[in-house]
């Protein structure tokens, strides 16, 4: 009997030649990575239990991207103290403020292989999975435990397989199929389950929409967002300065709970309304929904495609009156290329605004949160209440070309109605 | 936490409830003596102030949703909530608990069972839960042996310590 692509990393993780959904096993670690929130008092947990190390510091990433700039003294301070421990430790692997969103930075500088099981202290750790590293969150107790030992115990989860077939309409991006995928199935449909992402449709996917994919797989609930290693990836790889791969798929003959079919042709761009990510409906159907604030970042959709997306919208168009467009490209790296393509440019003409390489808005930490009774359109991953601020206000959440026409419409607008958006 | 049994007053929520709720970001790094005076306080500005040590929260679908925060379950467990059970747990919050010491049961039917108020008596081992206002039984998926043995251990953290013989 063969094996889905979760049950293949986490035997491999575990040293057996065969795991099962189901079965209970203590999994070897290949990297672990933290971020700003929860570093420090990892560090200081380390110590606290009398472990002065880590289980292999070239295999332990740490990435300042939520507090920054650090919004506040209290925040300087955590910094300080991860760049203390950091230095204590002999951490080489050490990202810090503006560099970039720790998602983004992992894949990017080479710190992601396919087949490896990768624990972070983010939720959206499962963006690894778009290059078939079982990538997964953890909280802080189990970081610690996974740094003292470079061990953790999983439960080998149950996989969903969705199959693609067709192609996507120009201006339909992956993040709408993931919007319809919660939509279609809810909020809680992958929970503690595996997604694998499969079929001839997915390997159309460029590596950028499978980050995209990955990343939010967790907003359905699940365990890990998986596609296959191909030569997508192995390019990718090879891209950015690494080896590239073998081919890693599941087994022909693996065991799946369910298998969705999706036929790429048939969608159209989406949007999640307030409240709930599952609350999902077609642009078009949304009705005239005004906004105050549109957002283009995070570690789901703040990559240079993404930038590239919302440029070729807002080229020779306006913000409208009224609303603040706020973009946040996901690393310095996506920033220079940005730079350098005269993206930045585009998007600052059009009257957006240029925040940091970090986390801020989306986790409604600091740097363009909501006040009451305020609308946001996003290109992030939460729309649940009091996330960007304020709990009176509203988020929605769409593609980076649907947010930026919703930009310039100044409501919720479908990137091919050129019509509504006016100018070129 | 010798027991796989307890017993309380039930205060019960609806589906989705985030750990945006349950440990709000704009104090996420602030002392859990702080945190905690906001734990669901968007829903039910009652909760943080009136729950006594020993309550059972009871709650809908997707408990626990969105980020990896383990002040979520921190902050319940601060609060003196003896158990969560629910229709279904986000899996992070759920690996959180366990982690954190904070008792955890998935019992399909137990958010239509209960209403505020209310006393339940539940066994992780058995998966028994039991209205005792309403005689109603469930039974919900009994917690596995590895996750009640880092429960009875007081948490992931206690279980190092006791490894390494500290």
């Amino acid at each position: 009997m063969g094996m889905t692509l979760a049950e293949k990393i986490l035997a491999r993780a575990s040293g057996r030649d065969e795991v099962r959904a189901g079965e209970f096993v203590v999994a070897r670690i290949d990297r672990a990575m933290l971020h700003d929130v929860f570093a420090a008092g990892v560090f200081d947990l380390l110590l606290d239990v009398g472990v002065d190390g880590v289980f292999d510091p070239d295999r332990t990433i740490v990435v300042i991207d939520h507090f920054v700039p650090a919004p506040t003294a209290a925040a300087a301070a955590l910094h300080t103290r991860i760049r203390e421990h950091v230095a204590r430790l002999g951490l080489p692997w050490f990202y810090d403020a503006g560099d970039g969103i720790c998602h983004q930075i992992m894949p990017e500088q080479g710190h992601v292989r396919p087949r490896e099981l990768i624990v972070g202290t983010d939720s959206h750790s499962t963006t690894y999975g778009a290059l078939g590293a079982g990538g997964t969150g953890i909280g802080t107790s189990d970081m610690v435990y996974a740094l003292a030992t470079g061990k953790i115990w999983m439960r080998v989860p149950e996989t969903i397989r969705y199959e693609f077939s067709g192609q996507l309409e120009p201006a339909v991006t992956w993040k709408d199929v993931l919007l319809f995928i919660a939509g279609r199935f809810g909020a809680d449909s992958a929970q503690y389950k595996s997604m694998e992402f499969a079929g001839p449709g997915a390997a159309t996917a460029d590596m950028s929409s499978r980050l995209t994919m990955s990343n939010m797989a967790v907003e359905v609930g699940a365990k890990f967002g998986l596609f296959e290693a191909d030569e997508v990836t192995s390019a990718y790889l090879s891209r950015r300065g690494g080896e590239g791969c073998e081919p890693f798929g599941a087994d022909p003959d693996a065991v799946y709970e369910t298998v969705h079919e999706i036929n790429l042709s048939d969608l159209a761009p989406q949007v999640a309304l307030p409240s709930e990510i599952d609350k999902v409906t077609s642009v078009t159907d949304a009705g005239h929904v005004a906004i105050n604030q549109a957002f283009i970042g995070s570690c789901t959709n703040g990559r240079i495609e993404d930038l590239r997306a919302a440029a070729a919208v807002l080229q020779g168009r306006k913000v409208a009156p009224n609303v603040r467009l706020l973009v946040a490209p996901a690393s310095r790296e996506v920033m220079q290329e940005a730079m350098a393509e005269g993206v930045i440019g585009t998007l600052v003409e059009a009257g957006a605004t240029m925040l940091a390489a970090g986390c801020g808005p989306c986790f409604g930490g600091h740097g363009g949160l909501l006040g009451p009774g305020e609308r946001c359109i996003g290109a992030h991953n939460r729309n649940f209440i009091g996330r960007m601020g304020s709990a009176e206000a509203e988020i929605m959440l769409g593609s980076p070309a649907t947010v930026a026409a919703s930009a310039v419409a100044g409501r919720v607008a479908d990137p091919r109605d050129l019509e509504v958006l006016g100018g070129e | 936490m010798a027991s796989d049994v307890f017993g309380g007053r039930v205060w019960r929520f609806d589906h989705d409830i985030s750990t945006d709720l349950l440990s709000p970001g704009q104090y996420a790094v602030a002392p859990v003596e702080e945190r905690k005076l906001h734990v669901l306080e968007s829903v039910n500005p009652r909760f943080a102030s009136d729950v006594t040590p020993g309550d059972i929260l009871v709650a809908g679908r997707n408990f626990g949703c969105g980020s990896s925060r383990e002040t979520a379950p921190e902050n319940l467990k601060a609060l003196g909530v003896a158990c969560v059970a629910a229709e279904s747990l986000a899996r992070i919050f759920m690996r959180n608990a366990v982690a954190v010491g904070l008792p955890v049961i998935v019992c399909r039917g137990v958010h239509e069972s209960f209403a505020d108020g209310q006393q339940a008596e539940i066994d992780l081992s058995t998966g028994r839960v039991a209205n005792l206002d309403t005689g109603v039984e469930l039974r919900g998926d009994p917690l596995p042996e590895e996750m009640r043995d880092i429960l009875s251990a007081g948490g992931i953290l206690a279980k190092l310590r006791s490894q390494r013989g500290a």
